[in-house]
């Protein structure tokens, strides 16, 4: 009832909408704000592509990945690594981290093809803890457990992005532009793959989508993303080691994507709002907040199983059947 | 007339059970070949092996004179075999029109990167599959459920919303296996003469269907198996008077008794 009024409001005020959070977004870093606010709004950014990308994985092809920390890492490190020893620009090892990544989500990916559900969660899970593994052991590339230090922060010409303030414009950039093209790319030919995969395997095969490239494009892309986040946020903390990459931290993805709603675009960018605002308030009680996370995630599978904003009209949501589903851009092309 | 389909010595074990045995056919092109049989008799493995969903213990399958034995059935459905499923397969959680998209699948080819710069190749296969998809709903009479999400409709809409699904992808032939199972008379016979008028325009087609009037009336060939063996194959009238036939109908009451 009231995701329909959201749905309807959003549908009518669009474009204003976005302009104002546009605004909002653009002008929020010169209001003021401490340092230690402004960082939680970089993680909040980081998080909202960190989340979209898994979910572009678990919600959209149905394939559920454990191990995007794994990804992230791999991004983190060939930034850090790249730029600190030969001095390679930042804007040139981004899109080169986030092939890096892609690269080894498709040395994960292949051999999860023929498998579904739990063996393929294991496989990345593993795959997560081995990337970590080699980070922390090949002592002459990563430094072990020393980590990497003094990762050279980005520079535009003889502007330099040196505060949080500056790298929130970064993190904003990469999540605007990660929606972007993560839409473009769900309302076209290869997101309907995707989506019809994660429907009906068997159905989608026997119409010939060809369900073994479309996951291994679906894999890569996700890790894509992942490896840009990691290459932004190397330079922002400018020291990396592997203990941040544990298997915690994918779950700590992986919630803000169940909590958000998976199969949704908006669902991440929610989810990474409220695990991190949340982790903001409850800051005071210390560890005992992940006991709360833990009884919110067994809450939202009780009530709302496709996560806060996340469609009731998929096989996710655990075959709870809307009336009728209208889509605005559907029936625009229906009038004959 | 030239062989669309044809199957020679297709055998399939499950276990110590071979449920499709040593069957030799041949679907030729404007046929509605019809496949009967009782229950178990091994129909559906048959489609499962032409499609590509099961492999074959011994046998080979040709389509169009290329030899399509244990190819994976997404190779088999690019070469123009399409098929519907007895226990329908729709995308239930997406709209009709979007099932029909997935159709167009395979006839488009942006990739990646054309769908993210909106290439020429991306806005001509979505103007394609938009066009082809409406196509192909107004031909079946699915217009109207254009955006019905596809789980909320009847079971008999379901069915025809797969083999529209089927139809948009162009087969060479359509695999409809118990096309008419849930449907009511009405239905049934609305099916019938979509059939027909699909065949007419050079549809070939290769149909299960327990319901014998059905089969009777609109296939021009018929096969019988028998716990997985061809027991005859013919016009519908010899099919119908063939003595072994009519003992393996014995137990369900012969084949007259199945027509009232
Ligand atoms: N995947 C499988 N594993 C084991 N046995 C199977 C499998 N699929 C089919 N069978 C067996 O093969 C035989 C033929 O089954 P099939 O589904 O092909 O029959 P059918 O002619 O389609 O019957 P119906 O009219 O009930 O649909 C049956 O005995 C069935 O139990
Ligand atoms: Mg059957």
């Amino acid at each position: 009832m009231t995701m329909q009024k959201v749905k309807q409001m959003w549908a009518r005020y669009r474009v204003f909408l976005l302009i104002a959070a546009a605004v909002i977004l653009i002008v929020l870093p010169l209001l003021g704000f401490k340092n230690s606010t402004i960082r939680i709004f970089c993680r909040i950014l980081m998080y909202t592509t960190l989340a979209g990308s898994l979910n572009i994985t678990n919600g959209y092809s149905g394939q559920m990945s454990l191990g995007h920390a794994g990804f992230f890492c791999v991004g983190a490190y060939t930034m850090a690594i790249l730029a600190t020893r030969f001095g390679i620009s930042f804007w040139l090892l981004m899109p080169l981290a986030g092939i890096a990544a892609a690269l080894i989500g498709l040395v994960v990916a292949v051999p999860t093809l023929r498998m579904k559900g739990l063996y393929l969660s294991i496989i990345t899970l593993g795959a997560s803890e081995v990337i970590r593994i080699i980070a922390l052991n090949w002592q002459s590339l990563t430094g072990g457990s020393f980590g990497i230090k003094d990762i050279p922060r980005p520079a535009i010409l003889s502007f330099e992005v040196d505060s949080p303030s500056k790298f929130y414009y970064v993190f904003l950039a990469v999540a605007v532009l990660f929606l972007f093209v993560s839409r473009r790319v769900l309302n076209s030919r290869v997101g309907r793959g995707w989506i019809s995969i994660r429907e009906n395997e068997l159905a989608a095969k026997s119409l010939g989508i060809q369900t073994s490239s479309a996951k291994l494009t679906n894999f890569m892309y996700g890790a894509f993303w992942a490896g840009i986040c990691g290459a932004v946020y190397a330079p922002y903390v400018q020291y990396i080691d592997s203990a941040v990459f544990s298997l915690d931290e994918g779950f700590n993805i992986l919630s803000m994507v169940i909590i958000g709603g998976q199969g949704t675009l908006v669902g991440p960018v929610v989810g990474a709002v409220v695990v991190n605002g949340l982790t903001e308030v409850l800051r005071p009680i210390g560890e005992w907040r992940f006991v709360m996370y833990g009884a919110l995630i067994i809450v939202m599978m009780w009530l709302r199983p496709q996560g806060l904003m996340g469609a009731s009209d998929n096989v996710l949501a655990g075959g709870k059947i809307k009336a009728v589903k209208k889509t605005r851009r559907l029936s625009a092309g229906v009038q004959k | 007339m030239s062989d669309i389909l044809r199957a020679e010595g297709v055998c399939r074990d499950f276990g110590g059970l071979r449920a499709v045995s040593d069957v030799t056919m041949t679907v030729h092109s404007g046929d509605i070949f019809g496949i009967i049989g009782p229950n178990g008799a091994g129909k559906t493995t048959f489609f499962n092996l032409c499609s590509g969903i099961y492999k074959l213990t011994e046998g080979r399958v040709f389509l169009c004179d290329k030899e399509i034995t244990n190819l994976r059935p997404e190779v088999i459905s690019r070469l123009g075999l399409s098929r519907t499923f007895q226990s329908t397969q729709l995308f239930q959680f997406m709209s009709v029109l979007e099932n029909v998209k997935i159709g167009c699948h395979a006839a488009t080819k942006s990739r990646l990167v054309d769908v993210i710069l909106h290439t020429k190749t991306y806005r001509e296969d979505e103007e394609y599959t938009t066009q082809k998809a409406l196509e192909t709903l107004q031909r079946v009479g699915l217009s109207q459920y254009a955006d019905t999400m596809a789980g909320n409709l009847p079971y008999g809409i379901q069915r025809r919303v797969e083999i529209a699904r089927s139809l948009a992808t162009d087969p060479k032939i359509l695999l409809l296996d118990e096309p008419a199972a849930g449907m009511n008379r009405l239905e049934t016979d609305a099916l019938q003469d979509f059939l027909k008028q699909l065949n007419a325009d050079g549809q070939t087609i290769l149909l299960i269907e327990h319901d014998m009037k059905f089969v009777m009336n609109s296939c021009n060939q018929i096969m019988v198996l028998n716990f997985g063996r061809k027991i005859c194959e013919g016009s519908p009238q010899k099919v119908s008077s063939d003595s072994e036939v009519q003992t393996a109908y014995f137990g369900k009451g012969g084949i007259n008794h199945a027509q009232n």
